[in-house]
């Protein structure tokens, strides 16, 4: 099956980004596919460079950025929803004239039209939020 | 608009059933703002979109909203807006108007009232439901 899967939380505040890497996780594991992620509202914050989690936790984006470079997963953070919260990316740091980016690896920012383009093309589009 | 992430029409063709729920009241969160901009920004796949408006998310409907004292814009105008950009299904749960001492004369905009099992019934026909 095509599940594209939607998270609309922050990390670390809400559980919405573990239980979708989970989800994510064990889908793949059956052999199901994945065809996209996109982080909406608040869930941009998982796109950050920048996190530093304690030593004895989890790092969420690392989770994210190394299940996705197994199977190539594509990370898309919403563009509007960044500008908002300030996660920027070398283009949108040229494009506004920030003084830095901080847009993790293995994320890219598109538009809105990413999701519901994957709302179309998947099978299943799954929500993790509040 | 210079948009460098437009995208537009049907993807292969496909029409899909989707379905965008708002619970929550138009102040205090960003969920009513950024649901309406997804509903804006999908208008350009051509998919067969319903709006559906539950508990709090009827408030984002009501007319003569005055946020000045706020700060924050009052975009209740774009509601008006949804029909120019094909979102004509409005739906709101009859229960939730009622909790909150509304009726349709109170809202901006021409909507389908439906009660809570004929609300479930209408998800249930979606392809995609997404929750604001």
């Amino acid at each position: 099956m095509k599940i594209a899967l939607l998270i609309t939380e922050g990390p670390y505040t809400h559980q919405a980004a573990d239980s979708a890497y989970q989800f994510a996780k064990s889908a793949l594991a059956k052999g199901h596919e994945i065809i996209r992620v996109f982080f909406y509202h608040d869930g941009v914050n998982v796109g950050t460079r920048l996190t530093t989690p304690p030593q004895d936790d989890r790092n969420i984006t690392r989770m994210w950025q190394e299940l996705a470079a197994e199977f190539s997963l594509d990370l898309v953070v919403c563009v509007a929803a960044a500008q908002r919260r300030g996660i920027v990316d070398t283009d949108e740091q040229k494009r506004h004239g920030k003084d830095a980016n901080n847009l993790a690896d293995g994320f890219r920012i598109s538009g809105l039209g990413q999701l519901v383009e994957s709302g179309i093309l998947a099978d299943r589009l799954v929500s993790f939020g509040d | 608009m210079n948009d460098p992430y437009e995208e537009e029409g049907a993807p292969g063709g496909v029409v899909k059933k989707f379905m965008y729920i708002n619970r929550r009241a138009p102040y205090g969160t960003i969920y009513a703002l950024e649901g309406l901009e997804v509903a804006l920004v999908g208008a350009a796949f051509e998919q067969d979109v319903s709006m559906v408006f539950i508990d709090d998310g009827v408030f984002q409907l009501k007319k003569e909203q005055d946020t000045i004292e706020t700060g924050m814009k009052n975009f209740s105008p774009t509601y008006r807006a949804l029909e120019m950009y094909d979102v004509e299904k409005l739906y709101v749960e009859k229960e939730s108007l009622e909790a909150r001492g509304l009726s349709e004369d109170d809202l901006l905009v021409p909507v389908q009232v439906l009660e809570a099992t004929a609300l479930a019934e209408l998800i249930d026909t979606q392809d995609v439901v997404l929750n604001f």
